[in-house]
């Protein structure tokens, strides 16, 4: 019958399913993503566990002085009208994660969807979706957020669509470059031959074998999130004016910052050390991709 | 005999960092002046990692940890940095596999040549190196006007990049030339003209060439003697007619009866398992968990490199019996002519192309059920066009094609399940057609799950194509890039026969895979195309391959079917001209061999 071959046949079977190996893990032996990782675990532990441990209530007026530096019961100083600054740091990483990773991942979905689709329909489809998507990219995105954002209100979620929708071009465009190539391989045609639904070979064939470079442009996009979000609580657009945030606490505290620099010192140093974070995470995932520092392994 | 202008003595080659695992060990061979050695092996056996060493380079991760490479008398693996780039392109030279790869594709073919006689000095002034380019324009059998100095390497073909790659090689009058499988990308046609140029060039000015290749029968064509490697060591070195007729050594034996043959049928034998990686090869002799000669001794000491004729050796305990075992080979390949059946696929005017090129006119044919037809044509004949054409993947034809009697609309997508189901395409490289992101036991599946087989029914079914396709059903379990090219191909075959098709395309699929395991594989289409009553078209260029398998031939020529007829009379008594030419231009190892013993 089958031609019998001994050789192949008596490999000994694999137990365990063994992945080929993951770019996440090879991105987590090296140094930077590391750090990256160990930083956002800090910056988000202070978010979300912050409010916990706050001293006094954010809005909670301590009866000090505004500006005052550190004192005992107020271990920054207050700010520019006598409420805790290290309370209201404590409360104020919270919202502006939540906004900036519910933005990238809306940023992520649709564009990724965009791309695949634009990808694998070519013509005139894809020259119609990726010319819209240089439209949008030809304005500022702070720009295009607070237009959004002015005309209907800083909800909660009018930030998130706006911001979300700042990103959606970038991550089409990421998508589609890395699509192009796969969608020509010979096992989207194996499946198109046998009449695998077009939904299926997008999501179930094609994104599969794009994901390390999305996984990069992913953190690019949340970095960059933070950065626009943060920038537009400072504009102040943000859902909860009066309520602590990195971003509020900047515009509050900047004019007194020769007097009283910490209501803007750790705010500021805790966004910044999120973007690097995000950003070196992505970086090691991108050479973790690419390969580069990968250690010869004897083969 | 005269002095030998390349001496290799006991070269070891290792990893770098690490393990040092090493990868090819004790190869000791000399090439003398006008001399073609070839070194042929199967992909990983070290054979281009040897042809580096000639230049004292090595790939990225890679060194050479012993022996000697003397030119002459100079020894060059005790050359500074400085002295090899004299070396290399001057006394040295290399021609690399991919000629489109090499050539700088922002530089004119003049400037290209010019550049590497001006950076060894060669020729006193420029008006001397200009006359120089021009004679070796003409020694590669190209034009040599200004003109066509001009031109830039994506105006060139493949083979005429090739011939510029070599001009190059040849430029400075290096004294030994390292040629890294030159011809894998040509047709047969263009290959034939480059080996031709090769070896009178080789001949005319006393090079000692290296040929590395992995086709037994252009080294057979070509050169004068042959060594032989597996997993990094050189198991068999002779005279080329020597060595092939009276092979000595087990791997030798099998590696020339996987080649298929242009004369007398004769049945194809891979060679079971696959070679080992150079950190897992056995204690004692590399082969012997292949070999059918295998006896205890074997496992334990790996057997030195032993003179058997003269100018042969071999790395064999069992050599001499081996040897004596060479005739008795060469079975003749039973293959019952099927009756007359009634046709499962009928193609009437069909002309096919994409875009608005149509690259393929008027064809006609009937595939009878249990028939394999195979479809030959060099590169930009159209039969893959048509190939696609027929499975649906390329929905730009008109004309007429018949599935049992029904027509066939132009894409996949429009065509009802059932005739998608009966149609399966195997495509070319299985490197390309296996997702990488999933198992094999899902690749193999999903036509089931589209088909309407589910669950255990399906598993049960998965496990039986592998049993089928002769792999273990552990192998459900893996990704692509954990199995070998062979394995990989096997895979595809499976994933296109678990739903019961009656028609079988297969794209060239042995062209991406080593001849033993081209030979295994057309064993495995050709006992399942049997037993399972397949309807098969058989796209491929080589044309020796398809008497092991096909019963009828069409060759293809600019998008024409020029000859339709069984494959005994095509083979034997072709009668178109292009048709003849093909034959004859196709290397060949018994044609190799009577012209040698003519000699």
């Amino acid at each position: 019958m089958s031609v019998y071959n001994p050789l192949v046949t008596n490999e000994p079977p694999l137990v365990q399913p063994k992945k080929p190996s993951g770019v996440l893990r090879n991105a987590l032996t090296l140094g930077r993503t590391r750090v990256g990782v160990a930083l956002l675990i800090l910056i988000a532990g202070i978010a979300v566990l912050g409010p916990l441990f706050a001293p006094h209530g954010p809005q909670e007026y301590l009866g000090l002085l505004p500006n005052k530096g550190p004192a005992p019961g107020a271990l920054f100083g207050t700010d520019h009208i006598g409420q805790d600054v290290w309370s209201r740091f404590l409360d104020g990483g919270r919202e502006i994660l939540l906004l900036a990773a519910a933005a990238t991942v809306l940023g992520l979905a649709i564009g990724i969807a965009i791309g695949l689709f634009a990808a694998y329909t070519k013509g005139a489809v894809d020259d119609v979706l990726m010319r819209g998507m240089d439209v949008i990219l030809a304005f500022p995105a702070i720009m295009l957020a607070l237009v959004a954002i002015a005309t209907l209100g800083p909800s909660f979620w009018m930030v998130i669509l706006a911001v979300g929708l700042t990103n959606v071009p970038r991550v089409a465009r990421v998508t589609r470059a890395a699509a192009q190539p796969i969608v020509e391989r010979d096992f989207v045609g194996a499946a198109e031959a046998i009449g695998v639904p077009r939904y299926k070979i997008l999501f179930g064939e094609i994104l599969p074998n794009v994901l390390s470079p999305l996984m990069v442009e992913g953190s690019l996009r949340l970095t960059y999130s933070i950065g626009l979000i943060a920038g537009l609580a400072f504009l102040g657009f943000t859902p909860n004016p009066n309520g602590a945030d990195w971003g509020v606490m900047i515009q509050e505290n900047y004019i007194a910052l020769s007097v009283q620099p910490w209501g803007v010192v750790l705010p500021v140093l805790a966004i910044a050390l999120l973007t690097m974070a995000t950003g070196m995470i992505g970086d090691g995932i991108a050479r973790a991709a690419a390969g580069i520092d990968r250690l010869r392994s004897a083969e | 005999m005269t002095t030998p202008s390349v001496v290799v003595d006991k070269l070891q080659i290792s990893m770098s960092g690490g393990a040092r695992t090493v990868i090819v060990d004790d190869v000791s061979f000399e090439v003398a002046p006008g001399e073609v050695l070839g070194l042929v092996g199967e992909s990983g056996s070290g054979k281009t990692t040897v042809g580096l060493a000639l230049l004292a380079h090595c790939r990225r991760g890679v060194e050479i940890t012993g022996g000697s490479v003397r030119i002459g008398t100079t020894e060059v693996l005790k050359m500074s940095e400085a002295e090899l780039a004299r070396l290399r392109g001057g006394l040295v030279s290399y021609v690399p596999q991919d000629p489109a790869a090499a050539l700088n594709p922002a530089l004119t073919i003049g400037t290209q040549l010019r550049e590497v006689l001006e950076a060894h000095n060669f020729g006193a002034s420029a008006d001397e190196r200009t006359a120089r380019v021009a004679e070796m324009m003409r020694e590669v059998a190209l034009p040599d006007q200004p003109a066509y100095l001009k031109r830039y390497p994506h105006e060139l073909s493949g083979g005429q990049q090739q011939r510029v790659g070599l001009a190059i090689a040849f430029a400075c009058r290096p004294r030994v030339i390292v040629l890294d499988e030159p011809t894998t990308g040509l047709d047969v046609t263009t290959q034939a003209h480059v080996l031709s140029t090769v070896r009178d060039l080789a001949e005319a000015h006393g090079v000692a060439a290296l040929y590395v290749s992995h086709d037994l029968a252009v080294v057979g064509t070509l050169a004068n003697r042959v060594a032989v490697m597996y997993a990094g060591r050189i198991v068999e070195l002779g005279p080329v007619l020597d060595l092939f007729q009276n092979a000595a050594h087990p791997y030798t034996q099998r590696l020339i009866f996987a080649i298929p043959h242009l004369t007398g049928s004769r049945e194809l034998v891979g060679i079971p398992g696959r070679a080992p990686a150079p950190a897992r090869r056995p204690q004692g002799c590399t082969f012997a968990p292949r070999c059918s000669y295998v006896q205890d001794r074997c496992k334990l000491s790996l057997p030195e490199l032993r003179p058997i004729a003269v100018g042969h050796e071999v790395r064999c305990v069992r050599a001499e019996e081996v040897r004596g075992q060479m005739q008795r080979h060469g079975v003749e390949a039973a293959r019952e002519e099927t009756a007359s059946q009634a046709s499962v696929l009928t193609l009437k005017n069909v002309n096919a192309g994409y875009r608005r090129a149509t690259v393929v006119h008027d064809i006609n044919f009937e595939l009878a059920r249990q028939e394999c037809l195979a479809l030959v044509g060099e590169s930009g004949s159209g039969k893959t066009t048509l190939a696609r054409s027929v499975a649906g993947l390329n929905a730009t034809w008109s004309g007429d094609i018949k599935l049992n009697g029904a027509p066939l609309a132009n894409a996949a997508r429009n065509r009802p399940r059932e005739q998608r189901r009966i149609i399966q395409y195997v495509f070319q490289n299985p490197y390309g057609s296996l997702n990488p992101r999933r198992t094999i036991g899902h690749i193999i599946g999903q036509p089931l799950e589209l088909f309407g087989t589910h669950g255990e029914a399906a598993e049960k079914k998965v496990a039986e194509m592998l049993d089928r396709v002769s792999l273990a059903a552990s192998y459900a379990y893996r990704y692509p890039d954990q199995l070998s090219g062979g394995e990989r191909q096997r895979v595809a075959i499976a994933r296109a026969l678990v739903c019961d098709p009656q028609v079988l395309i297969c794209d060239e699929v042995t062209s991406a895979l080593d001849v033993s395991v081209q030979a295994a594989i057309v064993e495995l289409l050709g006992t399942l195309q049997r037993d399972l009553g397949l309807a098969m078209l058989f796209v491929t260029h080589n044309l020796p391959l398809v008497r092991s398998i096909a019963q009828r031939v069409a060759v293809m020529s600019h998008g024409s079917i020029i000859e339709l007829a069984p494959v005994e009379k095509v083979l034997s008594t072709p009668e178109d001209e292009y048709t003849k030419r093909l034959l004859s231009d196709t290397p060949s190892l018994e044609v190799a061999l009577e012209t040698a013993e003519s000699v």
